[in-house]
């Protein structure tokens, strides 16, 4: 009963500021938005009885991905003005692939059961929420897993060759 | 109608948090006295002497005048956000000691009541306490961005370049404690070094004080320290992210630095130094002190350890000069985040072949 108070607490407030997100003219007030959404998507985390990724959500998209946002949004002085620019000639593929995303979303929710059975863990093994997710991770889930660090590195690597093209160009 | 005992922790809880609320809002009066003795010494000075007995009183003084200090907003700053800044800055600073112990537990005797001597134990404290702790950049970009001043905004953006990059290497450092102590709460790390200083982390010989060191390198340009101060240079950015900062709003970007000071030391102290554990345990000779006695005097040896370990962010921040932007990034980069791998690795093989 309490649970489910403080469920809809973190999913509406998280709803409105997921709409802020997108809203409001201010990249750095959509950027506080942001953070917000992700601080109530680690509350919810901790509802499931998921600490550890409660904790890797607030680490990775609160403390590191958001501050790198902000980094980008004050180095090139984004301004409200300038948000507008980048819908140029993209709003139809945004509205058909958005309507796509609802369609295919929607589809799964008819499908599927909005209430799912609980797993095979009991309250005492999840006390060790990380062990579990860890000795999963490595054994029955390992193949996504080194799919998932491959491509993480094809993006590395392709970060890094873009701007040494970047450099030739200028003859630095 | 919830049980007795139920209610009991509850309160406790709340009283805890009230505590340790308290003694952090205070603490900075003593730390500001400190640093300015101990720049004083180092500088063959006298430091403060004139308010009080030894300049004791320096403290009030000042935080009278702070409080008196005209509030000044610039008139195209972001004011919403402007005013937010210096709260998001103290906030995590705060919320980061719900998982710092300061002690096991201590048993009243008598009625055979386990009081626990932290807030909460949580599976995920290390975690718990690098994000939480990682938060506090925020009030430094907004600040410098809100100020709307070129100064301002040259100390926010260079705090997030210089957080992300030292984040990847505490992070590592956060992995090697996690390794050699063989969990994630802080409670358990502590106690997986008990029973006298040869069992440590920084002991943990060869790769405990290499990992020492990352921290502890990592950890002073997190918190915007000496040498890494670069957010606030005096030389080239007026004074950094809070140069239009005044009074009050001023007082409390003081006020995270200090606590982020402080936090740094008991991390460092609950990772590597033992926490709460005295370096020679008496039961290793055999002598047995009630459990009670062992309680305060580990707090003791906690305190003590913390102490010297700001007194030693004091002596750096009054002894090393300040680095270059570039240079900075080599030091996170190219030597810490290499240095970390290799020694992960190294944890990693220790772990698997010596125990």
């Amino acid at each position: 009963m309490i649970e489910q108070i403080f469920f809809y607490i973190f999913a509406i407030i998280a709803v409105v500021s997921a709409i802020a997100v997108v809203t409001s003219k201010s990249p750095i007030h959509s950027a506080i938005a942001l953070i917000i959404t992700l601080l109530q998507v680690a509350a919810i985390f901790i509802l499931l009885r998921s600490p550890f990724l409660a904790a890797v959500q607030v680490f990775v998209y609160v403390g590191a991905v958001v501050v790198l946002f902000l980094f980008a949004v004050m180095l090139l002085d984004l301004g409200g003005e300038k948000i507008k620019e980048q819908f140029h000639q993209q709003t139809v593929l945004g509205v058909i692939s958005s309507v796509g995303l609802f369609v295919v979303l929607l589809f799964m929710l008819s499908r599927g059961s909005l209430t799912a059975p609980t797993g095979g863990y009991t309250e005492a093994v999840l006390a060790k929420n990380t062990e579990v997710i860890g000795k999963v991770l490595f054994t029955k889930y390992i193949y996504p897993f080194e799919v998932v660090s491959l491509l993480l590195l094809v993006a590395l690597v392709g970060a890094v060759v873009l701007v040494l093209n970047q450099k030739g160009k200028d003859g630095v | 109608m919830p049980e007795l005992g139920l209610i009991i922790e509850v309160v406790l809880i709340f009283i805890k948090v009230y505590i340790v609320g308290m003694i952090l809002f205070m603490l900075p009066l003593p730390l500001t006295w400190l640093e300015r003795k101990v720049a004083g010494r180092i500088q063959v000075r006298l430091g403060p002497h004139r308010v009080g007995p030894k300049g004791l009183l320096q403290p009030f003084a000042d935080m009278v005048k702070l409080l008196l200090k005209e509030d000044i907003i610039p008139d195209k700053a972001d004011r919403f956000l402007f005013k937010l800044a210096p709260l998001l800055a103290m906030i995590p600073a705060f919320a980061v000691f719900v998982a710092i112990p300061v002690g096991d537990t201590f048993t009243i005797p008598g009625i055979d009541y386990v009081f626990k001597l932290y807030i909460s134990d949580m599976n995920v404290g290390v975690l718990y306490v690098l994000a939480i702790g990682g938060l506090g950049i925020y009030g430094i970009i907004f600040g410098g961005w809100a100020s709307n001043s070129k100064y301002s905004l040259l100390g926010g953006l260079r705090s997030a370049a210089q957080m992300i990059s030292y984040e990847v290497a505490l992070s590592f450092a956060a992995i090697g404690v996690v390794m050699m102590s063989n969990s994630l709460s802080l409670v358990e790390i502590v106690k997986s070094q008990g029973g006298g200083f040869w069992n440590w982390n920084l002991f943990y010989l060869p790769v405990g004080p290499v990992w020492f060191l990352i921290f502890f390198i990592a950890s002073l340009a997190e918190i915007n320290r000496i040498p890494f101060d670069l957010p606030e240079d005096e030389g080239t950015l007026g004074s950094g992210f809070h140069t239009e900062y005044s009074g009050m709003r001023f007082s409390f970007f003081m006020l995270a630095e200090y606590i982020a000071m402080v936090t740094i030391s008991v991390l460092a102290v609950v990772f590597f130094f033992g926490g709460w554990m005295p370096p020679i345990d008496p039961a290793t000779f055999g002598i047995k002190v009630p459990a009670q006695i062992m309680s305060v005097w580990g707090i003791g040896w906690f305190i003590a350890k913390v102490v010297v370990f700001i007194y030693i962010f004091m002596w750096i921040r009054f002894t090393l000069p300040r680095y270059r932007y570039d240079q900075l990034m080599t030091i996170g980069w190219k030597i810490l985040i290499p240095v970390s791998l290799i020694t992960v690795l190294v944890t990693g093989l220790m772990r698997i072949f010596l125990t």
